[in-house]
């Protein structure tokens, strides 16, 4: 009915289609890995740009390294993180060992502080256990309960 | 490592400017979206041209209304879960799409063929139930509006899930094929075991959360391996019993295999212990003895699966045809209507792998599963990132549901698996199945909004006193 020559380029062409969608999606996926945007400084206004090189070096991520939340990854925004067994905390700790609102991360000028609110056994940053609010440097342990943090940049 | 020290022109504020620090990439989402809507829109044409010389008449409001079914999707996702994966949907859009342009073809090929008058034309009624899909997919995002809600109802879903499985087991004339699954509703029937999957998923995630602990430590060290106390092997028993009953009641070998395979794995997942999978196995593989001597619909299924050519003019008859087909697609396929996929029965539904791999080779194949790969990546991906433990366990159950379900179903179609009742999700004919797997998109499009959502920035929330900066107020 058709012609031979267009059948097949459908045939190819649409195998070809079927791949590039495949490609797509793999770009997508790496992006999120790497974080290599290229698309995305531009998309930045240039003054939160500049800021970010110059303020590069802060923590960009907390970042669970032990316990049943292990590999779990908190981008870190402006806002408080708060740590704890209730429902409404960012992070929500399934430990016995952990009070419903245990610990909060607090950013006061792109330093971030942990304290202790009040919990039953207590914050530890490195072998210290955290009493008032204690700056926090990056790759420092924050262990609470079974679970313990650090941040990264 | 010291601290960072802020030089004193470093504006705190604008370093750490939320929204710009997570772009929320539904700008990528809309454009993989419109990809999807393409190569669906190109494969019906193709299919048109190829098989009747020119476009069909349907193909316009084929093409408006499926487009108007992402847009809308999009638009939902945009403004109830506007962090969530940008790649779920796409998946999702270029698997149904898929799955429509080749009902499609199939249909063609039955009108042509005109096998007794009895022509039934199915893409049209799978495109209405795609739409019910996405009522579906949109109401679980506008309702759920915190997965972790979910956690709080996980018993009486458990219950619903339970009944929903049993419910064809019971009523009378629930049985197609052999299968007791249906139930039947004046013209058309659905499969109510695709609805319980996804409730059983959400009880599964929630009770080993809460227990966990338990059946993760208390054990005692055997051969290597940490066996679990006998009396916590309770919860895996029940589910072997309950999927073992499924078999029995409603001789569905596919839903029993899923069930207990998911069931498993979560625990796995749940408590990092190996035991619990060498346990599953052993269980299932003396179920899976004791199914073989005493059900005949069993044993035929396995002596087809072991020879298929032997029966190739009875009980392997489905299998042949389908394993011709792959032969004959070959590396590259036949081209989309250059094949004869009718051949196969029922290859709308059970067998749409088998006619994709006819027209499509190899390539188009591997193509699919790539895709499904992808899907299940971001599930898995999205049980990573995410902050708590039942929706870390709920996004892999999820994701792990669909992949075992590809796995399963390909695994029939090709002969490396005994031919199971399950459906291909998104791809294969089949209302419950589309609007089931709606339902678990949107549950995994919730989570990985969460999971993706900066920390600090909830919207439902109001923003609390005490994080607000302070201002100054002019008056």
């Amino acid at each position: 009915m058709t012609a031979e020559i267009v059948l097949q380029a459908f045939r190819f062409g649409f195998l070809l289609l079927l791949w590039l969608f495949v490609f797509a999606a793999f770009r997508v996926v790496r992006a999120d890995l790497f974080g290599g945007r290229a698309g995305r400084v531009a998309s930045v206004p240039p003054r939160a740009a500049a800021a970010r090189k110059r303020g590069g070096r802060g923590p960009r991520h907390l970042v669970v390294t032990a316990g049943p939340l292990s590999g779990t990854r908190i981008t870190l925004g402006e806002q408080a993180i708060l740590i704890g067994r209730a429902d409404d905390s960012t992070l929500v700790l399934t430990d016995d060992f952990a009070s419903s609102r245990h610990a909060r991360l607090t950013n006061r000028g792109g330093q971030w502080y942990v304290e202790d609110l009040g919990s039953t056994n207590g914050t530890y940053l490195d072998q210290q256990r955290v009493q008032g609010p204690l700056l926090v440097a990056p790759g420092q342990p924050i262990r609470i309960g079974q679970t313990v943090l650090e941040l990264r940049s | 490592m010291a601290a960072p020290v802020n030089g004193p022109g470093t504006d705190p504020r604008a370093a750490l400017a939320p929204g710009t620090a997570v772009p929320t990439r539904r700008g990528t989402e809309l454009l993989l979206l419109g990809f999807a809507v393409l190569i669906t829109l190109a494969a019906h044409l193709i299919i048109d041209i190829t098989v009747t010389g020119s476009p069909g008449t349907e193909m316009v409001t084929f093409g408006l209304w499926f487009s108007a079914l992402w847009v809308v999707a999009h638009v939902v996702v945009r403004r109830f879960a506007p962090y969530a994966d940008p790649l779920l949907l796409p998946c999702v859009a270029v698997l149904s799409g898929l799955g429509l342009s080749m009902i499609h073809r199939l249909d063609i090929a039955g009108e042509q063929v005109g096998s007794n008058g009895a022509v039934s034309v199915d893409a049209p009624v799978q495109l209405v139930w795609a739409t019910v899909g996405l009522v579906l997919f949109i109401a679980v995002l506008v309702i759920v509006r915190d997965h972790r809600a979910l956690s709080r109802f996980a018993y009486t879903l458990a219950l619903i899930g339970l009944v929903l499985l049993a419910l064809p087991a019971v009523l009378p004339n629930s049985e197609i094929n052999g299968a007791k699954l249906w139930i039947r509703f004046g013209g058309f029937s659905i499969q109510p075991g695709e609805f319980a999957k996804i409730c059983l998923i959400v009880f599964f995630a929630a009770y080993l959360v809460d227990k966990r602990d338990v059946l993760a430590l208390a054990s005692r060290r055997v051969l290597r391996l940490e066996l679990p106390r006998g009396r916590d092997l309770g919860p895996v028993l029940l589910a072997w019993v309950a999927s073992i009953l499924v078999l029995v009641f409603e001789r569905d070998l596919g839903s029993s295999l899923l069930l207990f395979g998911i069931f498993v794995v979560m625990l796995y997942i749940a408590t990092e212990r190996a035991s619990w999978l060498v346990i599953g196995l052993l269980l299932f593989a003396g179920g899976a003895f004791v199914a073989y001597q005493l059900f005949g619909h069993v044993r035929v299924r396995v002596d087809t699966w072991l020879d298929p050519f032997a029966y190739a003019d009875t009980g392997g008859y489905q299998v042949v045809q389908s394993l011709f087909s792959l032969g004959t697609g070959g590396l590259f396929g036949a081209g989309l209507g250059g094949g004869r996929p009718d051949q196969v029965p029922v290859a709308k539904s059970d067998f749409i792998a088998a006619a994709i791999g006819e027209e499509l080779g190899l390539f188009g194949l591997v193509a699919m599963i790539v895709i499904y790969l992808v899907l299940v990546e971001r599930g898995l991906r999205t049980s990573l990132v995410v902050r708590d433990g039942f929706g870390k366990l709920l996004a892999a159950g999820l994701a792990f549901s669909l992949a075992w379900q590809v796995f399963v179903v390909l695994g029939g179609v090709t002969g490396l698996l005994p031919l199971t009742g399950l459906t291909t999700p998104f791809l294969a004919y089949g209302g419950s199945s589309l609007v089931a797997n709606f339902g678990l998109v949107a549950l995994l499009v919730r989570i990985s909004d969460a999971a993706r959502r900066p920390a600090g920035a909830a919207v439902a929330t109001p923003p609390k006193l005490t994080d607000a900066p302070t201002e100054v107020v002019q008056q």
